[in-house]
């Protein structure tokens, strides 16, 4: 078990290094191969008509002239130990996790970060549980009562759930839950902390419209897992053996379903976690994948870094636990 | 296939007798295609989405005569028709009339179903072209990675599992606004759907990749290959004339698969402000603009994000019935 753990997490910060490095090229060395020289590079993150003399400031603060391996280097220390940022009149230090600061309003984008983690925290853990709920009890009584208009009803549903973007079935519930009909307060974030009840309340449409999509998704994975789980031969023995109908569901067919639902539940939950960019737009909630947005049409580099750092981080913690808790579940990983 | 031994035609007439119980038919073989579409042709729903995709597809073709003969062109401000304070089309329903079949946009007058209709366009190239580049990189990668095994398929399935673990919405985003406004003689909208078509393909092929490997990885073990392999055929030759026949209906299915999901990445883009810009008219660009007047004018919510929805419904409802009729067991 301790060599499966250290397997895992040596791959885990495999793998955010990787992800900071693909995105550290995407800023750096792919505009570089399109043509776009440091200069350019230095006045798209100056501002709007920026003087020769701001564009060659930014250049030598941020070192574009450098090497691209040399300039990761520096974003890397950045992080792990922090850096100093020289403005001509005097050093800021900036301790680690250090992502810079935003070339736009000139903050720490470690600040904006824990300001705007909260919001997608909320948005995502709420839904998760509501889809996993609906999307796993719709998929087992789908599987049970396969080919009844139940099923078939179900199936179509989550057809339909799957192919609705969730830009549209947002603004729908605005048009109408919202404003039309008045049902729901408008959506928007209060602090969990200051008042449990309103940060609740003024969620619900977020979690009800991201938790569709994803209960669709859930209850077609979960009624094509369950039915092949079905045919399985351990099944038949353990009905052979006489074990009633119920105890082989819940012991012995939901198991065999849940497990490879399981990777997918984790891989969701981190990728959403790192920004649920369409949701938060939608709805206006300022999270990680509203920021990520508002720094790419901004051109603001470090927000962007910092944001998909981040989202490397939350994709690989959950993917983690996910891993770990396989090896808790199915005996077979462990001794693999 | 030529059987041995020459059967003509007199000399089956002994079982035509035996079958004359059954009405003299000659039983006919069939191949594994006819198999399949048969019984997608028994699959109504199916039917009804495959039916809906060529009329998406006509209805791009002839987007500018369907124009033409019942609308505006989709660039014509009519504000004229436009409540000046609200900003709102002034006729109830959004304006929706004999002349404007599908209402107004509001602030600008635009005729909505000129734009849903020239919107096609662009949601079905972008869906379409992407999924061809995905499902060529997905193929080649994950036949090289099944068929060759070994560093190289750990090596190609590490970084599939990689692109599946990546916050991909994110990366798009970046990649679109990073990149410049002109580039190999590309610019404008051109250079832009060029660029969803690559960005979209290229972060969805391991989708295809991990399954062609799967398949790959079996069908390499079984003894046709294993005969090819005893007759001197070198590897290029079993991939392209042994392998690759035998991917044909699963690579056909998920690409089918993919392709409403592509438009949904497309729309989304689009929607973010990072896909198509205006004026070309795009759907998703469309709810974006939705999203500041849905208080006011609640059909250019709809219009638009039905348009998304029925298109992804018709290739997703054709795509699992493909899956269903090529292979029976997914029932």
């Amino acid at each position: 078990m301790i060599a499966y753990i250290v397997r895992r997490l040596v791959g885990a910060a495999a793998l955010v290094v990787i992800i900071s490095a693909v995105t550290f090229s995407i800023f750096f060395l792919l505009p570089r191969l399109a043509g776009t020289t440091p200069d350019d590079l230095a006045s798209r993150f100056a501002g709007k008509s920026p003087t020769p003399e701001t564009v060659q400031a930014i250049k030598e603060r941020f070192g574009f002239d450098d090497p691209v391996p040399v300039q990761y280097a520096r974003f890397l220390k950045g992080v792990v130990a922090g850096s100093e940022y020289d403005t001509g009149t005097d050093v800021i230090d900036c301790p680690a996790p250090c992502f810079g600061y935003s070339f736009r309003d000139n903050i720490n984008v470690t600040d904006v970060l824990l300001d705007r983690i909260p919001v997608t925290l909320s948005l995502v853990v709420g839904a998760a549980v509501l889809w996993l709920l609906a999307g796993v009890s719709i998929g087992v009584l789908s599987a049970l009562r396969k080919g009844t208009v139940f099923d078939r009803a179900a199936m179509l549903m989550a057809l339909a759930g799957v192919s609705l973007p969730i830009f549209f079935t947002g603004l729908l519930s605005l048009t109408f839950i919202v404003h039309q009909w008045d049902l729901l307060p408008p959506v928007s974030y209060h602090s969990f902390l200051d008042n449990p009840f309103k940060w609740a309340g003024n969620l619900i449409l977020p979690w009800v419209t991201l938790s569709f999509l994803y209960a669709a998704m859930y209850a077609r994975m979960t009624r094509a897992g369950m039915l092949d789980t079905m045919n399985e031969d351990y099944i038949r023995t353990a009905r052979a053996k006489g074990l009633p109908e119920k105890t082989v569901i819940t012991k012995h067919a939901l198991r065999g379903t849940l497990t490879p639902l399981l990777t997918m539940f984790g891989m969701d939950i981190g990728l959403l976690l790192g920004g649920a960019v369409l949701t938060e737009s939608t709805f206006s909630l300022h999270g990680l994948g509203e920021l990520a947005l508002a720094g790419v049409i901004g051109s603001d580099l470090p927000v962007v870094l910092g944001v998909v750092s981040v989202a490397a981080l939350f994709v690989v913690l959950a993917n983690l636990v996910v891993d770990l808790l396989y090896g808790v579940v199915d005996p077979r990983v462990r001794h693999n | 296939m030529t059987a041995p031994i020459e059967v003509s035609g007199s000399e089956t007439a002994q079982p035509d007798a035996v079958l004359e119980g059954v009405g003299r038919k000659a039983i006919q073989g069939r191949s594994l295609g006819q198999i399949a579409w048969l019984r997608l042709r028994r699959d109504k729903v199916a039917m009804t989405g495959g039916v809906v995709i060529i009329l998406l597809v006509l209805v791009a073709i002839f987007a500018p005569v369907l124009v033409k003969l019942f609308g505006h062109p989709p660039n014509e401000y009519h504000q004229d028709l436009i409540d000046p304070t609200l900003g709102a089309p002034m006729k109830p329903l959004g304006g929706m009339s004999g002349d404007f079949l599908l209402g107004l946009e509001p602030t600008t007058g635009r005729d909505l179903f000129s734009r849903i209709i020239y919107g096609s366009r662009v949601s079905l190239l972008v869906g379409f072209l992407a999924t061809l580049v995905a499902a060529f990189i997905g193929t080649t990668l994950g036949v090289i990675a099944g068929y060759f095994g070994g560093w190289i398929d750990t090596l190609i399935a590490r970084v599939m599992d990689i692109f599946l673990a990546f916050p991909l919405l994110l990366f798009a985003i970046a990649i679109v606004g990073v990149l410049p406004d002109s580039m190999l003689g590309l610019s404008g909208n051109g250079l832009r759907i060029a660029m969803l078509v690559v960005i979209i393909g290229f972060f969805s092929w391991p989708y295809i990749g991990r399954i062609v490997r799967g398949q790959t990885l079996s069908l390499r073990e079984r003894e046709f290959v294993d005969a090819a392999r005893a007759m001197g055929a070198r590897a290029p030759y079993i991939i392209v004339r042994e392998i690759l026949p035998n991917l044909v209906a699963p690579i056909l299915v998920y690409a089918t698969l993919m392709i409403p999901t592509n438009i949904l990445f497309e729309a989304g883009l689009s929607f973010l402000g990072v896909g198509i810009r205006p004026p070309t008219p795009s759907w998703g660009d469309m709810l974006s603009s939705a999203v500041k007047t849905y208080q006011i004018a609640p059909h250019y919510v709809v219009i638009p994000g039905i348009a998304i929805f029925v298109t992804v419904m018709a290739f997703n409802v054709f795509g699992d019935g493909l899956r269903d009729a090529l292979d029976p067991r997914t029932r």
